[in-house]
């Protein structure tokens, strides 16, 4: 950093420890006020859990300790919904949705899980030798009021929870919703900024971190819909690898406390209660400052150390949400710790000892050293030109007491700290979707030209190419990237999942994502199956194998404790287990983000619309027989996998012909062993292109294909041409296939049949005869939106 | 023969030498990359090497633009070590970030002075290119017969240069490498690489050392294994073993 000689940065102004009036007399009145003015976003029950706890210990607590409980008891920290006990109205009583997906992992018990849902970071294990680190985030709050700098520092966070993990990163992911494109100014809701500036900011933000710190931006998917308008929503995902891992021990007493990184300042104050509440108006102005300032060079540098460090440390976790407040105050779990505020090296001078404490000032990492290892660290850091920062030692009376110049300012018992929060008990009042199937596609579809429905799908902005986003990223480095997100002819195509395959090695892995809120809005299970269904799809059609495979889960969902929002959450809960089940793909990393709502100062509440995220990573068991979506040879089969229902619920389809239906896409039961089968075939090199079913359904998936293949395809014509076409039903793939492979692939794949063949004409040839140039296409496709 | 020795030199942001270190092993070198920070305690190091590689990445950030800080940090550490070094016959590469640092250095394209600015579109971009050898003065490129396929990752690749400067470039034969097909940044005369008067320095804004295994070319599946980056390395191998 640069050290202006005239500027002491360990100089304070005020130093100031402020001990809070809470004692056995304090109302709950008293307790909501405290409550709402420090922004502590604490239930009542928790801040009387509060009162309780000093009051017995015959003190006032200090700002330090009020706000290290407050960041550690947040719903960003403690996940306080998903541990909650759930009433339902009929009175049923749900085991905590935590508890619904630890359990389904444990009962599928895949032996290439190393650990799940503890850490950092999913731990699994594919290839002897080799581990990966799973991980995804979302930073959707500061990404609406300061979208650059909100995306930037998620790419960063979740690049230190691989770190943390004690893994080496190599590879992001992201999944951004926004607000149409064309949203009107004059209807955007006070203190909100038009979805343009915000998409720009974030995409800004991630191809900044993600292209200095030198990991390929590989997989990902941009959605728009009204109801993110006032609420972005930004998921980044990081993956890494380890020839080396081995379990975390605890930190044992006498372990110094070691921090490595970037320095300490204001930004990022509060952020994990700020993350937990309702956005308004003035959040823009009170939380600016919860917004951190990225530097992802300072990061790389880290990685650079820890790549050599890894026989230096005990236990390592990243300053997160809630700063050293929460890195330290886990770490000390069950054994206590001891630390000097003072030893922080500052950005500026001036911070109160609870702002050091609870900052969440980027690119800090803190690790439990033995003594007898620091001399090797700091030298090891002093080459790599990191700053290393010994704040105290790990005790082993299990007290937490921080120091500020020696004067203590904040002393608990870890045991509260992470134990003492009651219970929190809600009602959700369950869904009742409509699941009835039509018989066949519906007027307000038939009443259109097949090829007209299609040409408009293609030109909507979340179908659309997504080339010029993706050109931003970086996603060659490290030379890796065995499939790309675009594929094709001149690199300009859709596909589904990538593969990462370092030059040398036979086997890789896939990602697949899977995300759909508009299947959310009618019917939450049906989406959570569908999101699994989309990802395990995804690495299926680009050569991975589905019975090796892992699914990372991500919620971004409205305020919890509206009984019907909570009732859609349990209920996609519900589909998630069950997808999981039905592919045994274990869940081993997840996180949810409630509370994205925003009251308007007209008193309107935005929530988003349920968005679920599933991230598949699947083992690929050979590099080099990996598959594309782009048409490859002319006088090829054209094979569609998995049945086609009427089912236009949440179906883009609607969405173009502005009309509604609401039975969302049922889960095939066959699916797992279609894609079983369809890998069997990719392994026998008996598929020359696959590609699957998603938004707009199979004439998209076709359009798609014979676009980046610049190669046309006839279809052959159908009962029911439009259902044919636009329905999203789930777990379908379209297969190139060779004619002499044809009847194998029918004969692997019962249901599965012939839809048409590829042509050297540059047409594609919709099943009522009606063509489409392939130009014509790419230019509605590839129009800037 | 021995394997020759590489020496890669990284900067704070330097992301990119693990790839470039992959290359040159394939291309049967051994390789070992030193920080600013090492260099400074290792003065001989780079005496010791048969090649010196200023690696890609966003070196400080990119801060003050890009390849500033490190070309001050190279000329404070080493001087003109790298100007004796290919003077003394050792083949000298600078990719991407370290083309703009061998440019800001001064070593390229030498006597005259050029500059890389902002991409003619506007940001940063990757995708991939086709670029064509054209230089027989640069020990890199001369024995290359057939067009690189490459990516490019960078948002100042943008060669510019005065007209003077171009004609000299032209007819001291020091234009190594041009875009071929698409001109990804707005290059001056689609320059996507350059060499310095001795032809033993080569700087060029493409990654070449992210296309060393045919599995690498993003048509692969279309069974296109044409234009591997790895025989640019191969042939500055060879020319550090002769």
């Amino acid at each position: 950093p640069i050290e202006p000689l005239f500027v002491d940065t360990q100089a304070t102004a005020t130093v100031a420890v402020h001990r809070v009036p809470i004692d056995a007399t304090t109302t709950p009145e008293q307790l909501a006020v405290i409550n709402r003015e420090r922004g502590l976003a604490l239930d009542p029950e928790e801040m009387i859990a509060v009162r309780e706890h000093f009051s017995h210990r015959g003190v006032h607590p200090t700002d330090v300790e009020l706000e290290t409980i407050a960041q550690t008891w947040s719903e960003h920290c403690a996940h306080k919904t998903f541990r909650a006990n759930i009433t339902t109205e009929s009175g049923h009583t749900r085991p905590s949705l935590i508890n619904q997906l630890r359990a389904s992992t444990e009962q599928i018990n895949a032996p290439f899980v190393m650990s799940s849902f503890v850490g950092n970071a999913g731990i699994i294990s594919f290839t002897p030798g080799r581990t990966l680190a799973l991980k995804c985030e979302t930073h959707n709050h500061p990404s609406a009021i300061e979208p650059f700098g909100g995306a930037n520092t998620g790419v960063g966070g979740v690049i230190r929870d691989i770190m943390g993990a004690q893994h080496t990163p190599i590879a992001c992911t992201n999944i951004l919703c926004f607000g149409p494109p064309d949203t009107d100014m004059l209807s955007l809701p006070e203190g909100v900024f038009p979805p343009r500036r915000t998409c720009d900011g974030v995409i800004d933000g991630i191809a900044d971190y993600g292209n200095k710190i030198g990991l390929p931006t590989v997989a990902g998917a941009v959605l728009y819909d009204p109801g993110y308008t006032a609420n972005p929503l930004v998921y980044a995902g990081c993956i890494g690898t380890s020839n080396s891992f081995v379990d975390q021990v605890s930190p044992q007493p006498r372990d110094r406390i070691v921090v490595l990184g970037g320095r300490t300042g204001r930004d990022g104050l509060r952020g994990a209660t700020f993350s937990s509440m309702t956005m308004d108006a003035t959040t823009g102005d009170v939380s600016g400052a919860s917004v951190q300032i990225g530097d992802p060079i300072t990061e790389k540098l880290v990685i650079d150390v820890l790549v050599d460090a890894q026989h230096l440390y005990r236990a390592i976790t990243d300053c997160g949400a809630g700063g050293l407040s929460s890195a330290i105050g886990e770490m000390a779990e069950g054994v206590g710790a001891r630390v000097e505020l003072t030893h922080a090296p500052l950005k500026y001078p001036g911070l109160a000892p609870w702002e050091i404490w609870l900052s969440e000032a980027q690119e800090r990492m803190v690790l439990a050293v033995a003594p007898q290892q620091c001399d090797e660290l700091r030298l090891l850091c002093t080459q790599h030109g990191v700053e290393y920062t010994d704040m105290g030692e790990f005790t082993g009376d299990n007290q937490l007491v921080v120091t500020y110049n020696n004067e203590p300012v904040l002393q608990l018992d870890t045991d509260f700290l992470h134990n003492g929060r009651p219970q929190r008990n809600m009602r959700a009042i369950m869904p009742k979707p409509h699941r009835t199937a039509d018989h066949s596609a519906p007027k307000w579809l038939t009443q259109h030209n097949a090829a007209d429905v299609l040409m408009a799908l293609l030109g909507h902005p979340n179908i659309a190419s997504k080339a010029s986003v993706i050109h931003r990223y970086d996603h060659e480095i490290r030379g890796a990237t065995a499939v790309r997100p675009l594929v094709g002819q001149v690199g300009d195509g859709h596909g589904d999942g990538v593969v990462i395959a370092e030059p040398l090695d036979d086997f890789g892995f896939a990602i697949g994502i899977g995300v759909n809120p508009w299947f959310g809005i009618h019917d939450a299970e049906r989406m959570a199956l569908a999101c699994i269904d989309e990802a395990m799809r995804n690495v299926v059609a680009v050569g991975a194998d589905p019975d090796k495979a892992v699914l990372l889960d991500n919620f971004s969902w409205g305020d919890p404790r509206r009984e019907t929002t909570l009732g859609e959450l349990a209920a996609a809960v519900d589909g998630c287990v069950s997808g999981a089940h039905a592919f045994a793909a274990p869940f081993v990393s997840g996180k949810d983000s409630l509370n994205n709502e925003y009251l308007g100062s007209d008193g309107e509440r935005h929530s988003v619309p349920p968005t679920l995220v599933i991230t598949a990573v699947a083992h690929v068991p050979n590099a080099n027989r990996t598959v594309t979506a782009d048409l490859k040879t002319a006088g090829n089969t054209l094979i569609l996998v998995g049945r086609t229902l009427p089912e236009f619920g949440g179906s883009h389809a609607a969405m173009v012909c502005n009309s509604q239906s609401t039975c969302v896409p049922s889960f095939d039961e066959q699916s797992p062993s279609h894609y079983r089968a369809v890998h069997a075939l990719m392994l026998q090199q008996k598929i020359r292109a696959c590609h699957d079913c998603s938004e707009g359904g199979l004439g998209v998936t076709i359009a798609e294909m014979a676009m980046a293949g610049r190669l046309g395809a006839a279809l052959l014509p159908a009962a029911d041409t439009h259902t044919h076409l636009f329905s999203e039903s789930l777990g379908r793939l379209v297969l190139e296939v060779e004619a002499a492979h044809v009847s194998d692939v029918l004969a692997a794949l019962p249901g599965a049949q012939i839809i048409g063949s590829v042509t050297t004409t540059p047409f594609l040839v919709l099943p009522d005869n009606s063509a489409l140039s392939i130009e014509a296409m790419l230019n509605v496709w590839q129009a800037p939106q | 023969m021995s394997a020759p020795h590489a020496l890669v030199l990284t900067a704070p942001g330097t992301n990119r030498h693990p790839d470039v270190m992959f290359a040159l092993q394939q291309a049967g070198a051994t390789t070992s990359a030193l920080n600013m920070h090492q260099l400074r305690e290792q003065p001989g190091a780079i005496d010791n090497a048969q090649m010196i590689v200023v690696a890609g990445g966003f070196s400080f950030a990119d801060a003050l633009g890009a390849g500033r800080l490190f070309a001050l940090e190279l000329s404070e550490i080493v001087g003109n070590a790298i100007q004796s070094a290919a003077q003394a016959g050792k083949p000298v590469i600078g990719i991407c970030n370290g083309f703009q640092t061998l440019v800001r250095l001064g070593v390229l394209p030498g006597k005259h002075r050029a500059a890389l600015g902002h991409n003619e579109v506007g940001g940063f971009q990757c995708s991939w290119i086709s670029m064509k050898p054209t230089s027989h003065r640069s020990v890199w490129t001369q024995n290359l017969t057939e067009e690189i396929y490459c990516p490019i990752a960078h948002g100042e690749g943008r060669f510019t240069a005065s007209e003077e400067t171009l004609s000299h470039l032209r007819d001291n034969d020091q234009i190594a490498l041009t875009y071929s097909g698409r001109n990804p940044n707005g290059s001056r005369d689609d320059i996507a690489g350059i060499c310095d008067e001795t032809g033993f320095v080569l700087g060029l804004m493409p990654h070449p050392e992210n296309h060393i295994v045919p599995r690498q070319h993003p048509q692969y599946h279309r069974g296109q294994l044409n234009g591997l980056g790895l025989h640019l390395f191969t042939q500055g191998v060879s020319v550090a073993n002769s």
